[in-house]
């Protein structure tokens, strides 16, 4: 099985992005575009449905810099004192997709801007005995 | 869209006392204060036998409490055993889920009176655990990762309100503001004091502590401050409901055997429900809520009535800008205007259209499982005339409406009361 035939599944999103890369998936009938991606079309029900690559652009469409952060967060050693962001992205092809924003000031959050252009940043996580863990986070482009 | 195909009322309703009850208190125990409560309430009285169900509603009792099944348990525990006991989960909307299948249980002919339940026992657990239980409502493959948690995603579409509408942090704290003003009302409410107390309380204790006093010139002021923290921005402490325990029952009986209990019923004429992506970003709007929407469609065309209609309502407020959201969603004002119509006091007990006279899930409190059902015990008492201490509106209450939201958004319970 060809790379491009790999079954459209949560599984192989991660996998992907393992390798940063974020990947997407496109509705050959009708067009509409997913990213995350979907096996099926949630705008017409087909299921031929292929991956396609994100260029990982887009711009800020909603954030919030949060000091009471769930536990993977925590477990990073963020807090009170040091937020991180939380970000909703636009990405260039149309999708909005989720991701943590670095290279901003999260203690400042006035100073962060809806409309910011983005890039992609893939975000490592170290784990104990394993292979760092690669999160999906956006930066200033 | 069909409609109920009978009349069914609801005949009582109550609530335990809302507030941090464990250790002393849990599930079973703020169930039990909640069905006594509403069997009070019951004019003609109400025994189990006249029961055919309990319809329990409960988000997670799995993580907070260790404890699944709780249908069966809670049914047992007011003597409806071996009645059918089912539970419902939707986040936060799960007791008006419970409702509202109540009520389409009863349209179909199959059972005549039900006993709702809404329950949730959260202080159990620590905050960091109570955190991540409530992110268990939003998407936890891809939001989860990416640092949401419960506030941080309603900080996010308040980021995006504020964008779009220039709606500002001082509009989402005189919600609240409002809402402690009610509160301070409610005997059941899990504070009860106003944002202007809790400032002077917080400023007398610093000036005790030896401390330099404080120069907050008011609540805004106040809430503005170093003293009212970022929890996820722009909320702040002060933008966000509480961590509850509490319980509420409520009553539920078809035309035919409602008289049985109670000469006032009050009816409920109008249910929807509706469902959104968990994701924000699988959404089409970040500043509205395709559920409420939905809801508020349905349950508008069911019982005939429209938004201008509506006399008091209790909605989901589990923080400062859901309310204004939900203002905005059921259609009580333009997308945009709900800011400023909260300013105006249009939304204050003695308003054109009072909103949360409870407290709401900001003072009241917010026991996730158990507010769809407590919002219901709001309009009941009000209806009837029957709201305790200074928190009675002036007017006659014909029509009212409840809005509970499960999750950020993802689910959404609208009911319309009427007389």
């Amino acid at each position: 099985m060809s790379e491009n035939n790999k079954e459209i599944t949560v599984y192989n999103y991660l996998d992907y992005l393992n390798k940063k890369i974020l990947m997407g998936s496109k509705c050959k009938k009708c067009g509409e575009l997913f990213a995350p991606p979907r096996r099926l079309c949630s705008a017409c029900s087909s299921t031929d449905v292929e991956w396609v690559k994100m260029s990982g652009k887009g711009t800020l469409a909603a954030y919030s810099c949060i000091g009471v952060g769930s536990k993977f967060f925590v477990d990073k050693g963020y807090s009170m004192k040091r937020p991180y962001c939380f970000s909703v992205v636009k990405l260039d092809e149309g999708p909005m997709i989720s991701g943590q924003l670095v290279g901003v000031d999260a203690t400042k959050p006035e100073s962060i801007k809806i409309g910011t252009p983005l890039k992609v940043n893939f975000l490592e996580t170290e784990v104990t005995g394993d292979e760092p863990r690669i999160d999906l986070g956006f930066e200033p482009a | 869209m069909g409609n109920l195909s009978r009349k069914i009322a609801l005949v009582g309703a109550g609530m335990s006392k809302f507030g941090q009850h464990f250790p002393t208190k849990r599930n079973p125990d703020l169930w039990i204060d909640a069905w006594i409560n509403a069997v009070e309430n019951v004019d003609n009285g109400i025994e189990p036998k006249d029961v055919d169900a309990c319809y329990v509603g409960n988000f997670t009792a799995d993580l907070f409490n260790h404890q699944g099944h709780l249908g069966p348990n809670m049914a047992n525990l007011v003597g409806l055993t071996p009645k059918p006991a089912p539970r419902f989960e939707g986040a936060c909307a799960s007791s008006g889920i419970a409702l509202r299948e109540a009520l389409l249980a009863i349209a179909s002919g199959v059972h005549d009176v039900i006993a709702v339940c809404g329950v949730e026992t959260m202080s159990e657990v620590p905050t960091t655990m109570v955190t991540d239980a409530l992110s268990a409502a939003a998407d936890t493959t891809y939001e989860y990762p990416a640092g949401a948690t419960f506030p941080g995603l309603y900080a996010a579409i308040a980021s995006a309100h504020f964008h779009e509408y220039g709606t500002t942090p001082e509009d989402l704290m005189r919600v609240g503001i409002k809402n402690h003003e009610n509160g301070k009302e409610n005997p059941y409410a899990q504070m009860q004091q106003t944002i202007k107390e809790i400032m002077e309380s917080k400023k007398a204790r610093l000036i005790s502590q030896g401390q330099e006093a404080p120069e907050w010139k008011d609540e805004i002021d106040f809430l503005s401050s170093s003293a009212n923290p970022y929890i996820a921005s722009p909320l702040r402490l002060f933008d966000c409901s509480l961590i509850t325990d509490g319980a509420a029952c409520l009553f539920l009986a078809a035309e035919d055997v409602a008289k049985k209990f109670t000469d006032t019923p009050i009816w409920i004429t109008g249910t929807g429900q509706g469902s959104a992506a968990l994701s924000l970003h699988d959404r089409n709007s970040l500043t509205s809520f395709i559920a409420t929407r939905e809801a508020s469609r349905q349950a508008y065309q069911m019982s005939g009535l429209s938004p201008n209609d509506i006399q008091i309502a209790e909605v989901h407020d589990c923080f400062t800008i859901a309310e204004i959201l939900a203002m905005e969603d059921l259609g009580f004002y333009e997308k945009g205007k709900a800011a400023e119509a909260v300013k105006n006091g249009e939304s204050k007990r003695d308003g054109a259209l009072p909103i949360n006279t409870s407290g709401g899930l900001k003072s009241k409190g917010h026991p996730v499982g158990a507010t769809g059902a407590a919002q219901a015990v709001e309009i009941f008492k009000q209806m009837r005339g029957k709201a305790e201490r200074n928190r009675q509106v002036k007017i006659n209450v014909e029509r009212a409406l409840t809005h509970n939201l499960g999750g950020s958004g993802g689910t959404c319970v609208v009911t319309i009361y009427q007389k």
